[in-house]
């Protein structure tokens, strides 16, 4: 070997030791964005969630930490089945650390129990039902965003408490419907209000003008929507076509996005109340995140479920730069539950014992045609349920976790 | 006021006046599904997805250039049917020897691409349409609240399924149609282009399927998977009132929605599942549909 081969062997030798000392002192974490990419709830979470998710660590600057992080995303179809299945083949092949999202109850509580049995991370953003901090609730998983008690406390409480006093629902026929109802009507009935009567559809239902018959003939001040995406949006077109808001009525959306808002017009939707975490146009920070997530969405705006995912990935990342490792998902949870949260959507926030993610609620009515200025501007703030208030008290919820 | 088995008499005869209502739109997809078979002998998978192109035609119209209701009513269906004769012309016509399975399953994947596009477009959250300032308000027939929409899409539908009924079984037109359909080499031998013929019918059929779009933009969420939420009832539908016959589709239509409508008061959770049930036991006893001319 020449002096220059045996100088080149040299170098490329050393080069190749620092590279693998590099790859050591690396925490190399993966995040796999979970969600409904191809149907009624794309919109809410889908390439949306995918694209928060990016921006958090962007955000994050994992280079700057000595990580590495990778973001990547599949379909669940809404199908627990499919969820659960993608969730396995993550955590046993793919070599996943933390699965976020996950929009669609059913599916959330599949992956919830996964996540459990494979002692990795779980960070609900899209899922609603308020079992996943109760009955469900797993040392592995943080439910972020919102849940179906905290709408059923927001929307419910505030309508009640204006004179809203007889309720009738109208409710999709599967897990999260029925949790959305249970928890509404015990909200009613506990401020003085009565359940005048329900009725159940099926879920992606199109035509609802037998089942607001049903309603308009109760009587009841208020129609309760314990339903969502495409179904609420055909209910309230449909509603509004009867005359029953003309007629004194009211809907009471229990689960509304802004794209679900957009998707009736401001027209048909003005006077909607309704409840969420998080609205794009609150604060200069939310504004310039949406500004930056429309770079991968244009002309599209992020609902609270997006934002929850940059939140909860944001805080993850924190917990796992702390520990030095995402190799231990319980250990991981516990760190963010130790860790106060602090990110410019959410502002300051902590994470409970059971799991749950805590931070103001607001409720939002729907501005009328006149009042939006521009694309996008549709709500205006009634009222802010502090941090305290906004989700079901930790001794309610039954979940093992909590100590007794 | 009276009852009928529990159901106070009022509900009831509202739940069947909307149940028509309902009908009204099974019977105009059917019947362009109908025509599709009966003349081409194609199974037409992608009919949801040419209503659901029909409603944001009607939304693009409108937003783009500025064109109301009234003229979509009319302009739309003629777009949409301009994309159906190309996809005759381009595809279909290759299958036309083949067993009807090949179209079935080309239409099946059209319909799944034309719902992909439109989804990576326009989301799947849905775009606002409101109904039509002349038709906005209702009455109070007493028993319920009317929508003048609703009664419009009624009326239009009756008069839409009637002509077309007309033009096929009692006109010269639809005499060649039919004739083209039982044998094309003799009516070729008789001078009358039938493959243009078949093209047209087509065309026509997808047209259908466009208005109904139209006429439900108003009413229901304009998505893009609006139409996959629809076609497989309809296609209960023909089945039900026998594949290919015009009258048919119509009638078994508008009962099919009545029997949804009132399945709707007295077992809400049954309701999509209802119309299945029916056809089971329709093709249990007979396989050729209720209308069918036997297999």
């Amino acid at each position: 070997m020449t002096l220059t081969g045996r100088l080149v062997f040299a170098v490329a030798a050393l080069v190749c030791a620092v590279a693998s000392a590099q790859a050591q002192d690396d925490v190399v974490v993966k995040i796999g964005v979970l969600s409904d990419m191809s149907s009624l709830y794309s919109d809410i979470g889908g390439a949306g969630s995918v694209a928060a998710a990016k921006l958090a660590v962007e955000d994050f600057n994992p280079a700057a930490h000595g990580m590495k992080v990778e973001v990547i995303s599949a379909d669940h179809q809404n199908k627990p089945d499919v969820g659960a299945s993608i969730a396995r083949q993550w955590y046993d092949v793919d070599h996943v650390d933390v699965i976020v999202d996950v929009p669609t109850s059913s599916v959330g509580l599949a992956v919830n129990e996964v996540t459990r049995e494979k002692n990795k991370v779980f960070l609900v953003s899209g899922a609603a039902s308020s079992d996943l901090t109760g009955p469900k609730c797993s040392p592995n998983t943080i439910h972020w965003t919102y849940d179906t008690w905290m709408l059923a406390n927001g929307t419910g409480k505030a309508l009640v408490k204006t004179g809203g006093d007889t309720w009738f629902f109208i409710t999709a026929d599967y897990a999260f419907g029925q949790a959305l109802e249970r928890d509404t009507s015990a909200v009613v009935v506990a401020n003085g209000g009565k359940v005048l009567g329900s009725v159940r559809h099926p879920l992606n239902n199109s035509d609802f003008s037998s089942f607001l018959l049903q309603a308009q003939t109760s009587k009841a001040k208020i129609i309760g929507l314990a339903n969502a995406g495409g179904d609420t949006v055909n209910a309230i077109k449909q509603g509004s076509e009867f005359g029953i808001t003309a007629g004194g009525q009211h809907f009471a959306g229990l689960l509304v996005f802004v794209n679900d808002v957009q998707a009736l017009g401001l027209k048909t939707a003005q006077g909607l109340v309704l409840t969420e975490t998080w609205y794009w146009d609150m604060t200069e920070a939310n504004r310039a995140f949406t500004k930056r997530w429309q770079v991968a969405r244009p002309g599209k705006f992020p609902s609270m479920v997006p934002a929850g995912v940059y939140s909860s990935v944001i805080h993850y990342l924190k917990a796992v730069a702390a520990l030095k490792s995402s190799s231990d998902g319980r250990a991981v949870i516990a760190k963010m539950k130790e860790m106060p949260t602090e990110d410019p959507l959410f502002g300051k926030g902590s994470i409970r014992a059971d799991g749950r993610k805590i931070h103001d609620a607001f409720l939002f009515e729907v501005k009328k045609p006149e009042e939006s200025k521009y694309p996008g501007d549709d709500y205006k703030l009634r009222a802010t349920i502090p941090a305290a208030e906004a989700f079901r008290p930790l001794k309610d919820g039954n979940c093992p976790l909590v100590g007794g | 006021m009276f009852e009928i088995f529990g159901i106070p008499s009022q509900a009831l005869f509202g739940q069947l006046l909307l149940g028509l209502i309902n009908g009204s739109f099974y019977a105009l997809l059917s019947l362009g599904l109908a025509v599709i078979f009966g003349m081409l002998n194609i199974i037409n998978f992608a009919h949801g997805a040419q209503y659901m192109m029909g409603a944001f035609a009607a939304y693009l119209l409108l937003q783009h250039l500025g064109i109301g209701y009234w003229e979509a009513l009319v302009v739309a269906p003629i777009m949409i049917g301009a994309t159906g004769v190309l996809i005759e012309r381009l595809l279909l016509q290759h299958l036309r020897k083949l067993d009807p399975l090949y179209g079935l399953l080309l239409t099946f994947g059209l319909a799944l691409v034309i719902e992909g596009l439109f989804r990576n477009y326009y989301g799947s959250s849905g775009l606002p349409y409101q109904v039509p300032e002349a038709l906005q308000g209702g009455s109070n027939l007493g028993f319920m609240f009317l929508p003048n929409y609703r009664a419009w899409v009624i009326v239009l539908s009756l008069a839409v399924c009637f002509a077309t009924w007309f033009a096929i079984e009692r006109t010269r037109l639809g005499s060649y149609l039919r004739a083209a359909t039982e044998n094309p080499v003799l009516v070729r031998a008789f001078g009358i282009n039938v493959p243009r013929m078949v093209t047209l019918t087509y065309g026509f059929g997808v047209g259908l399927a466009a208005l109904a779009g139209v006429m439900a933009a108003p009413i229901y969420n304009v998505s893009p998977q609006m139409g996959s939420d629809l076609i497989i009832v309809v296609f209960a539908v023909v089945v039900i009132g026998g594949m290919g016959s015009i009258m048919g589709a119509i009638l078994t239509g508008f009962a099919l929605g009545v029997v949804e409508g009132l399945t709707k008061v007295f077992y809400p959770e049954a309701s999509n599942t209802v119309i299945f049930v029916i056809m089971a036991i329709v093709l249990l006893i007979r396989p050729a549909g209720l209308f069918g001319r036997g297999a």
